[in-house]
C-alpha cells in the first residue's frame, strides 16, 4: 500500500500544447498537487506546475566559492605557515602563481556541487517508482505528454477528479498505485 | 535557410526510434568488427609497451639529453586539444544559442571525454616512476611535503584533473535523459538493468527538466573558461621555460587555436563516416559538415597567423638565439617536420574556401585527417626543435623514435577508437531530447 502521494490518475495529451492548456486549466481549479511529464524540456511548462525551487544556480555559486577559495587557502597555508621555502627572496604568499590552481578547482567544485544538487533536488536515483507500473508510461521518453494528478491534492476526489481530466480531451487516462 | 537543421519529416517518435535502434536493435556489422579488432589489436600493443615501460624505465624511448621531452608530450598535448573541440562544441555553440549543435554535441562529447582520457596516461608514464604519480595532488602526508604550486606543472595537472572530471560529468549529466529513453525502449533483461541503472531513473519531470536546463546551462557557462584554460596551462608550461621557441607570449591563444583546430578536424573525422554508415543524413545535414568546415578553417587561420607572428617575432627581436631557433625550424635537421606542417596546417586547408570542396564529403575527411596529422607534427615540432639546438652548440643533440615512441602512438590511437566504437554500440549517437527540443521549435519557428 503506498501513500497518497503516489496514486493519482495520469493522462496523456496529444502534444506539449495541449498539455501546458490542461496544466493552467486544472491550476485554475484550485489543483495544486500536478507533475507532467515530457520528453523534452517544454517551456512554461514548470512555472504553469506552481512554484518551485531551484537552488542549482546558488549550489554552483557556493561550490565556486568553496573550490577556489578553499585551494588559495591551501596553497596560502602550505606556503606560509606549513613550508615556507624562501625562492630568491620572492614573498611566500605569491599569489599570483596561486590563481591558475583556484580558478581549475572552482570550476570542478561548482559543477561537482551542481550536479550533486540537480540530483538530490530531483529526488534521484530513484530506480523504482509507481508510474513505471503504469502502462504505457515509456513514451514519457519517446513521444509522450502526460500529466498527474496527485491523490494527496486537498481538492482531490477519485471519481471528480477523473471527470475533470477527462473533460480536457487527453488520449487516455490511466490510475496510479494500487 | 536552404538546407535544413533537421529533416522536416522527423516526428519526436522517429527521432527517439531511429537513435535508439542504432543501440538496441541494429545488429553489429562487419565493419564494426573489423575497426574494433584493428582497435583492440593497438591497444594491445600500447598494453604491452606500458608493461616494458614499467618495467624498464622511460628509458625504452628514445629520450636523452638533451631532447628529454618528445613524442610522449607530443602524444599528451595532441590528445588533450582534440578534446577541446568537443566542449567547445557542447557549451560555447550552446551558449552562443547555435541549434546546429544538438545533431553533434553527443559524439563530440564522447570524444572529448576518451580524448582527455588517453592524454592523461602520458604525463604520468612520462613521470619516471609512474606509480607515484598521486604525488602531484596535495594529500597530507608522512612526508610532510607539499606541490610546488608555483609551478606550471603543477597549474596543468590541477587543469587536466579538473577538465577530465568535469567532463564526465557533463558528458553523463546529458545522457541521463536519454538513457531514460533506451531503458524504456530496451526489449532484453540485461539492457533494461543497464540503461535503468544509469538513467537514475529519470521520468521526465516537468521540473527536473527545469533543474536539468538550468545546470546544463550553468555547465556549459563553465566549460568554455574551462576549456581556454586548460589549453593555456598547457602553453604555459613550455612558455615559463627560457628556451628560444617556447619562451613566447603567444603560447596560450596559439595553443587554444591549435585544439579547436585539430579538434574540429577530429570530429569531422569521426562525423563523416559516422554520418555514412548509420545513415544519419536526416540529424546530421549537410549544413552541420559546411559548418565544421567553416570553423576548422577559422581555427586553422589563426593557427596560421600565429606561425607567422612566431617567425616575425624572432626576427623582429633581433635576439640571436630566438632568429638561430627560427632558422633551425626552417633549414635545420627537423625542416621537413616544419614543412609537413605548413602543407598540412596552412596550404591544406585553404582548400576549404571552395564551395565544391565544402560540399564534397571526401576532400573534407582528408583535409581533416591531413589537420590532425599536421597538428601532431606540430606537437612533435614544438617539442623538439627548441630542445635539440639550444643555447650552447656543445648541448645539440637528435632525437631519434624508438619503436615503443610509435607503439605508444599507434596504440594512443586505438584505445582512442576502441573506447569510441564501444559508445557508438552502446550509448545514443545523437541527443534525442534535444533532437525532439530543437524539433519543437524548428516548428513552432515555421508555423
Amino acid at each position: 500500500m503506498s501513500a497518497l502521494h503516489e496514486q493519482g490518475w495520469l493522462a496523456r495529451f496529444e502534444d506539449a500544447g495541449t498539455l501546458l492548456m490542461a496544466v493552467r486549466e486544472l491550476r485554475g481549479r484550485g489543483y495544486t498537487q500536478l507533475e507532467a511529464y515530457t520528453p523534452y524540456p517544454v517551456e512554461g511548462l514548470a512555472p504553469a506546475l506552481g512554484p518551485m525551487r531551484n537552488r542549482i544556480p546558488l549550489l554552483v555559486l557556493l561550490g565556486g566559492l568553496a573550490g577556489g577559495f578553499g585551494t588559495l587557502f591551501l596553497e596560502w597555508y602550505a606556503s606560509v605557515i606549513d613550508y615556507p621555502v624562501n625562492v630568491g627572496g620572492r614573498p611566500n604568499a605569491s599569489w599570483p602563481a596561486f590563481i591558475p590552481a583556484a580558478l581549475e578547482m572552482t570550476i570542478l567544485f561548482a559543477a561537482v556541487f551542481g550536479i550533486a544538487g540537480m540530483f538530490f533536488a530531483n529526488g534521484l536515483p530513484r530506480l523504482n517508482h509507481p508510474l513505471f507500473d503504469v502502462p504505457g508510461f515509456d513514451a514519457a521518453s519517446r513521444d509522450g505528454f502526460f500529466l498527474w494528478l496527485r491523490a494527496d491534492d486537498p481538492c482531490f476526489d477519485a471519481a471528480l477528479a477523473r471527470d475533470d481530466l477527462a473533460r480536457l480531451a487527453p488520449v487516455a487516462i490511466d490510475r496510479v498505485g494500487p | 535557410m536552404s538546407v535544413p537543421l533537421l529533416a522536416p519529416r522527423e516526428t519526436d517518435a522517429s527521432i527517439t526510434d531511429k537513435v535508439s535502434a542504432i543501440v538496441l536493435e541494429r545488429p553489429t556489422g562487419r565493419l564494426w568488427m573489423v575497426a574494433f579488432a584493428l582497435s583492440f589489436v593497438l591497444t594491445a600493443w600500447l598494453g604491452a609497451g606500458i608493461v616494458w615501460l614499467l618495467a624498464r624505465g622511460v628509458g625504452i624511448w628514445g629520450l636523452d639529453i638533451p631532447v628529454a621531452w618528445a613524442f610522449a608530450i607530443a602524444d599528451y598535448v595532441w590528445w588533450i586539444a582534440i578534446g577541446m573541440a568537443g566542449t567547445f562544441i557542447s557549451g560555447g555553440l550552446y551558449l552562443a544559442r547555435q541549434g546546429w549543435r544538438n545533431a553533434l554535441n553527443r559524439y563530440a562529447e564522447a570524444m572529448t571525454v576518451f580524448a582527455v582520457s588517453v592524454s592523461g596516461i602520458f604525463p604520468i608514464l612520462h613521470l619516471g616512476r609512474p606509480w607515484f604519480f598521486y604525488w602531484l595532488a596535495p594529500y597530507p602526508d608522512r612526508m610532510g611535503v607539499w606541490p610546488q604550486w608555483r609551478s606550471s606543472l603543477f597549474w596543468d595537472f590541477s587543469a587536466i584533473v579538473a577538465y577530465l572530471i568535469v567532463s564526465v560529468l557533463y558528458f553523463y549529466v546529458g545522457l541521463i535523459p536519454d538513457l531514460a529513453s533506451l531503458r524504456d525502449r530496451a526489449t532484453s533483461r540485461g539492457k533494461q538493468l543497464f540503461y535503468g541503472l544509469l538513467a537514475a531513473g529519470w521520468r521526465g519531470e516537468a521540473r527536473h527538466w527545469q533543474r536539468f536546463e538550468t545546470l546544463n546551462l550553468l555547465l556549459a557557462a563553465m566549460a568554455v573558461p574551462l576549456v581556454f584554460s586548460v589549453h593555456s596551462m598547457v602553453a604555459l608550461d613550455f612558455s615559463e621555460g627560457l628556451l628560444p621557441g617556447w619562451h613566447s607570449t603567444i603560447f596560450p591563444p596559439f595553443f587554444v587555436a591549435g585544439a579547436l583546430f585539430s579538434g574540429f578536424g577530429m570530429v569531422l573525422v569521426l562525423g563523416i563516416p559516422l554520418r555514412h554508415y548509420f545513415g544519419l543524413g536526416d540529424f546530421i545535414t549537410e549544413r552541420h559538415i559546411t559548418n565544421l568546415a567553416k570553423l576548422m578553417l577559422a581555427a586553422g587561420l589563426f593557427v596560421d597567423y600565429s606561425y607567422a607572428s612566431e617567425l616575425f617575432n624572432a626576427f623582429y627581436s633581433g635576439d640571436r638565439y630566438e632568429i638561430a631557433h627560427a632558422m633551425q625550424e626552417l633549414t635545420g635537421a627537423y625542416a621537413w617536420v616544419y614543412w609537413t606542417i605548413i602543407g598540412c596546417n596552412v596550404v591544406a586547408i585553404q582548400a576549404i574556401w571552395f564551395e565544391r570542396v565544402r560540399r564534397s564529403h571526401a576532400a573534407l575527411f582528408v583535409i581533416a585527417l591531413l589537420v590532425l596529422v599536421g597538428m601532431w607534427f606540430e606537437r612533435f615540432e614544438l617539442i623538439v626543435s627548441s630542445l635539440y639546438h639550444d643555447f650552447l652548440p656543445s648541448s645539440w643533440g637528435m632525437f631519434y623514435p624508438t619503436v615503443w615512441d610509435i607503439a605508444f602512438l599507434a596504440g594512443s590511437i586505438g584505445l582512442f577508437f576502441l573506447l569510441f566504437l564501444l559508445f557508438v554500440r552502446l550509448l545514443p549517437l545523437l541527443p534525442m531530447f534535444e533532437l525532439r527540443k530543437l524539433r519543437a521549435r524548428l516548428g513552432r519557428e515555421g508555423a
